[in-house]
């Protein structure tokens, strides 16, 4: 694996897979992530601050680098949504499983998304990526520029666009079935969430009962008293487990299988992107190809180097889109395997320790009559 | 006397008598050489008294001595030792034993003597000087007591003198007792001084002490007068006397009439009249009752030679005097007292005939031991051999005038019932009909009634109109449950089982269709209780509550119903999370399959929709958890809610004992009054008619009384068997609860077990 890595990132002065969001840091309204990765030759970390600005720039540049052939036929490792400090519910909802936890889903979540981008085989060589990871200094903060990928334009364009025939089968099958997939995995990324919230209000629903509980306690020397204190007390306790128990069970459920189900939601996101920037330059390519058919001997030249051009463009998008599609497709069956196997492992634990700590319960109970 | 001898002891025994002394009245007041018997450490003198007043002076020495070297509490009743003496002697020793036995049980000290003198706290030297002194004049006599002597010595108006006498007993008993320790010697001793003292403040202890030689010998050289115990005692004090005996006498007792006049005559013929104060003390029908009055006397004694004792302020400060001296006492229940009774015999007979060290420290064990048993039956009485199931819920009928029918299965070995199994149909008034009727009959008394639940006219509008919903379906079972539950719990109480109302119930195929529960229907039933128990707080501040134990019981009961509602609120918002986590879980399943079906990759297309299968029977399994959370918990405690309710009920029946009661006495002072001014106005043919009314209130009043210590008993007793049911039936739900819980997440484990290869094989 190391070699794979190596080999990836030749590019980049860091080791890919150590990078780390390891911390983030509240000023005001403002969030500072630090990211720290460890020197190829082994010897020291770089220590690097970053906003969601500078992540947001990144992205940016590396979305609108014209000089690499068929660069719009990557799909971009896609960056969360801005996190919001005092976001409302309805942000945080919209945030999903990076909205819950105290930010560690999130910056998992930019923790993936600087490893993809620094594994990424085209965009790792892109400089920026080195100076985000390397530089003190934060690379271009002051031009965010808006660029074609402008999402507002794109939703514009995609209602025409959408159901565009593909001239290719394989796209085709890809498209569709992009788009099957995108519905289905935000709907299960989205009740698994329900599950994990409804998880953790158990948790806190056990907790308070646990506490008055504590409040049933009777004073008093009277043996009966005691006995029933000592039955609330037990009660307590118990209840005290359930709560760790659910606890841990939603924690499990978001770490694991939760924050796979959401990078796979935005990856199928990514990836319909993707479809569609190439969609958008066939159709590009067809209205050439029409246009120089249809020219006059005069322009046909023009139109005809401008085909051409074009159509060249949309080779290396296939091309690129192509090998990226396979690879996003392993790579999703291997994210949500992990994140199953993950998630089944820990659920096994959390209830076979739950399960221990019942018994033990139980004995008390059954001790004390 | 006695009440001397009794004031060392604790208040343990003296209140534990009373409450024996109650259940006994309650009973057969009648049979009070029984009473004598069971009771025999406190009652012991009194049967004596009445038995053998005049005997003769030498055949009652020899009697003393075989009191003292053995006898057995049946003879001893028969026998003709009505020597003031040893019936002091035995009177003291019991008591003293009682409370020695109470002492260790309470703080389970290995050694009650130090207890004492820990209570003594300084005064521990002065009265082995005591001692030594008594011991001397103690061995110039021969055990026989009491004497005109020793009256006119203590005419000098001393309360003191009764300790003299103990001592005497004490150490007449010493002589003959040798082989009993000197410190036990001194415990009574110490006892008795440190009462004396502080009942008599004014009085310098060098006079208790001068009166101790003088009066000491002076006793035993007299001849002995055949007088009960309590007789010498009110001759010996005279003056004093009325103060410190015959107020809280008359105050306290049950028995006020026969006290009052007793004490007039005791003061008006002086010591001379001796005997005609025995005469009066045999004419009282209730020595029992005497005895207690005069033990109970004993503990407040302390303040009433201080306070002026009017007749109504005599209550309230007794009382409250009763009560802070009892305060340890408060975890003893009726049913202790019962157990003191029990094991009081045994004490009574081993300890007549000696008092020796052996013999208490033998007591031990069988006291223990017979506490022991004592729960177990406690345990078994709640565990009657009945079994009821409320099953099969139907609807009968058709719109608004449907009603729900319950099928009520009875399982029991019973005699009293007819069959081993009987089933019948119930509707839910029938339920209520039943409640009601308990509690009309049994609630005045001070029993807890286990209520049944509440109507609810949206719950059951719900399953008339006919919507099979799932909420619809939980009310019915819950209430189903409930029923089930109520009804166990009446056939669990070993009164209400009796009752002829809930055999029919059980039993009888028709029922008369019960009327009037529209009263009882939902919020009405819980404004009820508020409003009983807003009745309660007022009558609590009138009442100026008598008994701490009472005082803290409410405050408990108060606090536990919050407590309770509380709790209840919190699990029911837990349920309603667990059913949204298995809707929750449920949806995610679906989506879960959804994302397999569309899933290219074979494999993870499989794991995927394994996941939805498994995520299914997780689901089943937050349903049945919200299930379990809903009849273990919220059930259990809403139940406990209803039943806190009946036990305030219960309280609040108390109450209005007792206002009947002070009624009663507020209308015996008026009768008094009217009496006094009638015989001021010397109108002879008016005054019998009053007198007759007094007499006849005097009667009622103690009537009242009466009734008001039975209920004050009764509820006691209920709410200790409430305390203890709520305990295990707490500890037995919970074990259940647990066990469910474990058993589900062992499923669970399996569950994920059987997955896992299934994601691992994804690739």
């Amino acid at each position: 694996m190391m070699e794979e890595v190596k080999g990836a990132s030749s590019f980049l002065s860091v080791q890919v897979h150590n990078i780390k969001v390891t911390e983030v840091l509240q000023d005001g309204d403002s969030l500072t992530f630090i990211i720290v990765s460890q020197k190829m030759s082994g010897t020291g970390e770089f220590h690097v601050d970053r906003t969601y600005e500078d992540f947001e720039w990144l992205q940016q540049h590396l979305f609108s680098q014209e000089d690499v052939p068929g660069i719009q036929g990557v799909i971009f490792p896609p960056l969360p949504a801005r996190l919001q400090v005092n976001a409302s519910s309805k942000t945080l909802r919209h945030l999903g499983f990076l909205g819950l936890g105290e930010w560690q889903p999130y910056c998992k979540a930019l923790e993936t998304f600087l490893r993809q981008v620094a594994a990424h085989s085209i965009l790792s060589k892109n400089r920026a990526v080195e100076i985000f990871l390397t530089s003190s200094d934060p690379p271009g903060r002051q031009k965010v520029k808006k660029n074609i990928f402008n999402r507002l334009s794109q939703a514009v364009e995609e209602m025409r666009k959408e159901g565009h025939k593909d001239v290719d089968d394989f796209f085709q099958t890809k498209r569709d079935h992009n788009f099957l997939l995108t519905g289905y995995t935000k709907m299960a990324a989205e009740k698994f969430l329900d599950v994990v919230l409804t998880e953790q209000k158990i948790a806190v629903a056990c907790g308070h009962f646990s506490t008055a509980l504590h409040l049933c306690m009777e004073q008093g020397e009277n043996p009966e008293k005691q006995d029933f204190s000592q039955v609330c007390v037990k009660l307590s306790e118990v209840f005290n487990s359930i709560k760790k128990s659910m606890t841990s069970t939603a924690m499990n459920d978001m770490n694991t299988l939760g924050l796979g189900l959401d990078l796979e939601t935005r990856y199928q996101e990514a990836e319909k992107e993707m479809l569609f920037r190439r969609t958008c330059k066939l159709v590009e390519l067809q209205n050439a190809t029409k246009n120089a058919e249809k020219a006059k001997p005069v322009k046909k030249a023009v139109m005809e180097e401008a085909k051409k051009a074009t159509e060249t463009e949309f080779r290396q998008i296939c091309e690129v889109a192509k090998k990226e599609i396979i690879q996003l497709e392993s790579k999703h069956v291997e994210t949500l395997q992990q994140a199953l196997v993950q998630w089944c492992e820990k659920q096994l634990l959390t209830a076979k320790e739950s399960a221990e700590v019942y018994s033990q319960h139980l004995q008390t109970f059954k001790r004390m009559q | 006397m006695a009440s001397s001898t009794e004031r060392s002891p604790p208040p343990f025994p003296d209140t534990e008598d009373q409450d024996v002394l109650d259940s006994e009245e309650v009973g057969g007041r009648d049979s009070d050489d029984d009473d004598g018997e069971e009771l025999f450490m406190s009652a012991s003198n009194t049967p004596l008294t009445k038995q053998d007043t005049p005997a003769s002076p030498d055949s009652q020495a020899s009697d003393l001595m075989d009191d003292l070297s053995a006898e057995p509490p049946s003879s001893q009743t028969e026998k003709s030792a009505a020597s003031s003496s040893p019936e002091e002697f035995v009177d003291l020793t019991n008591n003293l034993e009682s409370a020695e036995s109470k002492v260790e049980a309470e703080i389970s000290s290995p050694e009650p003597s130090d207890d004492f003198f820990d209570i003594l706290g300084s005064e521990t030297q002065k009265v082995e000087v005591e001692a030594s002194v008594k011991a001397d004049s103690g061995e110039v006599s021969s055990g026989v007591t009491d004497l005109p002597g020793g009256k006119t010595g203590s005419e000098q108006g001393t309360s003191s003198a009764a300790p003299i006498i103990n001592l005497n007993a004490d150490f007449s008993d010493n002589n003959q007792q040798p082989s009993r320790v000197e410190n036990k010697t001194n415990d009574p001793l110490a006892q008795v001084l440190s009462d004396t003292p502080a009942a008599d403040p004014k009085k310098p202890s060098s006079a208790v002490l001068d009166l101790f030689e003088d009066d000491g010998s002076d006793i035993f050289t007299g001849t002995p007068q055949t007088k009960p115990a309590s007789q010498p005692q009110k001759g010996l004090f005279g003056e004093p006397d009325e103060d410190l005996f015959g107020e809280p006498l008359g105050a306290m007792s049950k028995k006020t009439t026969e006290n009052e006049v007793k004490s007039s005559t005791t003061k008006a013929a002086g010591p001379a009249s001796s005997t005609g104060g025995a005469q009066q003390d045999r004419k009282s029908t209730e020595p029992a009752d005497i005895f207690t009055e005069e033990a109970v006397t004993t503990v407040p004694r302390t303040s009433n030679t201080s306070t002026v004792n009017s007749k109504a302020n005599g209550v309230h400060s007794e009382e409250d005097l009763f009560t802070e001296a009892t305060v340890e006492l408060s975890l003893d229940s009726p049913r202790s007292g019962r157990k003191k009774e029990e094991t009081s015999k045994p004490s009574a007979s081993s300890s007549s005939s000696s008092l020796s060290a052996p013999a208490k420290q033998a007591k031990q064990p069988p006291a223990a031991l017979e506490e022991l048993e004592d729960e177990e039956e406690a345990e078994k009485e709640d565990q009657f051999d009945v079994f009821i199931s409320v099953k099969d819920p139907e609807k009968v009928g058709d719109g608004m005038n449907a009603y729900m029918a319950y099928k009520v299965s009875t399982e029991t070995s019973l005699p009293m019932f007819r069959n081993k199994l009987m089933t019948v149909r119930r509707r839910f008034s029938d339920f209520l009909g039943l409640y009601e009727k308990l509690s009309e009959k049994h609630g005045p008394n001070g029993l807890i009634v286990p209520p049944p639940p509440e109507k609810s006219i949206l719950g059951m509008t719900k399953v008339k109109v006919g919507k099979e919903d799932s909420s619809s379906a939980d009310f019915l079972e819950r209430r189903r449950g409930a029923l089930e539950r109520y009804l166990q719990r009446v056939v669990n109480h070993p009164m209400l089982l009796q009752d002829p109302d809930v055999r029919e119930f059980l039993e009888k195929e028709e029922l008369p269709r019960a009327v009037s529960t529209q009263a009882l229907s939902g919020a009405g039933f819980l404004k009820m209780i508020n409003k009983a128990t807003d009745a309660v707080n007022k009558m609590t501040i009138k009442m100026n509550e008598s008994d701490a134990w009472f005082e803290e019981k409410l405050q408990e009961v108060e606090s536990a119903d919050q407590h309770f509602r509380k709790l209840h609120a919190l699990v029911e918002s837990l349920v309603v999370h667990r059913k949204e986590l298995s809707l929750n879980t449920a949806n995610f399943a679906k989506s879960a399959a959804m994302l397999g079906s569309a899933e290219d990759n074979t494999a993870l297309s499989r794991a995927l929709s394994q996941l939805a299968e498994v995520e299914d029977k997780i689901e089943q399994l937050h349903q049945d958890q919200a299930a379990n959370d809903t009849f273990s918990f919220a059930e259990l405690i809403a139940d406990y809610i209803r039943l806190l309710g009946a036990v305030r009920g219960s309280f609040d029946h108390r109450i209005k004992a007792w206002q009947r009661w002070q009624d009663g006495q507020a209308m015996l002072q008026k009768k008094r009054e009217t009496e006094a001014k009638l015989l001021w106005a010397n109108k002879p043919d008016k005054l019998q008619q009053a007198k007759d009314e007094i007499v006849e209130w005097e009667a009622k009043v103690t009537q009242f009384e009466r009734d008001f210590e039975r209920v004050s008993a009764t509820v006691r007793k209920e709410v200790i068997r409430f305390e203890k049911q709520r305990t295990n039936n707490f500890r037995r739900q919970i074990t259940k609860y647990l066990e469910s819980l474990l058993q589900s997440q062992q499923q669970l484990i399996k569950y994920w077990e059987a997955f896992l290869p299934e994601a691992k094989a994804i690739a």
